[in-house]
């Protein structure tokens, strides 16, 4: 019988934890004020040299992938043709596990990781896990 | 602050690498897996400390290692899903990289094989961790398509390749 509440008590959680993972993956937030550097759009710069593309004239979707992510190729799919659809929009998918160091330096723990950065490079906004199109539209319609 | 790995050199594109690039697995099996193995595992659990529930964690340890090892094909459920699920329901919409789910049963596999060494052991607690983890990761890739590979694979090059 103890172990059957454990099976129950298992199974609320997980049921839990999976509710709220469904609600908050892939959400874009807007990047943290409060982080160093900060000006008056707060978060970090990225050059193009860095991400390896050029800066997209309006902003640029930068992806970071890995070799066990399901979701990384939807979310491919996805920040592809919204960067051939809306005009000025460059976009970079990187490996993660190839370029650590880059991750470690934006702090990426999951993936995928989507950052938007406006035309000066600055992050403006991060989603991890596979976003929703009309969100990542959205979003660089927030960047003016 | 700007953000600079300083040499271009060093920068690998995902699609260069062939990260899931390749299409070979219709998505449904593994859920459909994840589920079956929910339910062997909650067996397991509650028939935990006697032998039938030694059994059952190292029927499903041998699921895991074929899965991971040997490949999604042998795998048994995924035999169950394409011989009996498969041809009863319409075509997938899209195909997926057989990668990730091969990495999430290297992981369950990790924790039977702790959890039944545990168990033979005499050592139940420990089993039970170990089984209770692989139960709530079953679950939710069966129930919410979670994607084990996405949370931990980065963070653990991270940590172990930490400077």
């Amino acid at each position: 019988m103890k172990g059957f509440y454990l099976v129950l008590a298992i199974l609320i959680l997980a049921t839990a934890f999976g509710l709220w993972y469904r609600a908050n993956n892939g959400r874009l937030r807007t990047t943290d004020m409060r982080a160093a550097g900060a000006d008056e759009h707060g978060g970090e710069t990225i050059d193009a040299q860095t991400i390896g593309v050029a800066l997209g004239a309006r902003a640029t979707l930068v992806q970071f992938s890995s070799a066990f992510c399901q979701p990384c190729r939807a979310t491919r799919q996805i920040l592809g043709e919204v960067s051939e659809m809306v005009a000025g929009v460059a976009y970079v998918d990187i490996d993660a596990e190839a370029n650590l160091e880059l991750v470690r330096a934006l702090d990426i723990r999951r993936t995928p990781t989507v950052l938007v950065l406006d035309s000066a490079g600055r992050i403006r906004k991060r989603a991890s896990g596979l976003p929703r199109k009309a969100d990542v539209i959205a979003a660089l319609g927030d960047l003016d | 602050m700007t953000i600079s790995t300083g040499a271009t050199a060093g920068l690998t594109p995902a699609t260069e690498a062939g990260i899931c690039t390749r299409v070979s697995i219709d998505p449904r099996g593994p859920r459909f897996g994840g589920a079956i193995t929910t339910v062997v595992l909650a067996i397991a659990l509650i028939t935990m400390g006697t032998t039938f529930g030694t059994a059952v964690i190292a029927w499903q340890a041998i699921v895991f290692a074929l899965g991971a090892f040997v490949g999604l094909r042998a795998q048994p459920y995924g035999l169950i899903f394409r011989t009996f699920i498969q041809p009863r329901l319409p075509a997938p919409a899209e195909l997926e990289d057989s990668a990730p789910p091969r990495f999430a049963q290297l992981v369950g596999f990790g924790f039977l094989a702790v959890a039944l060494v545990a168990a033979l052991l005499g050592a139940t607690l420990i089993s039970t961790i170990a089984v209770a983890f692989a139960l709530a990761a079953a679950f939710l890739n069966a129930a919410f398509n979670f994607c084990l590979g996405c949370e931990i694979f980065i963070l653990g090059k991270r940590l172990s390749k930490s400077n």
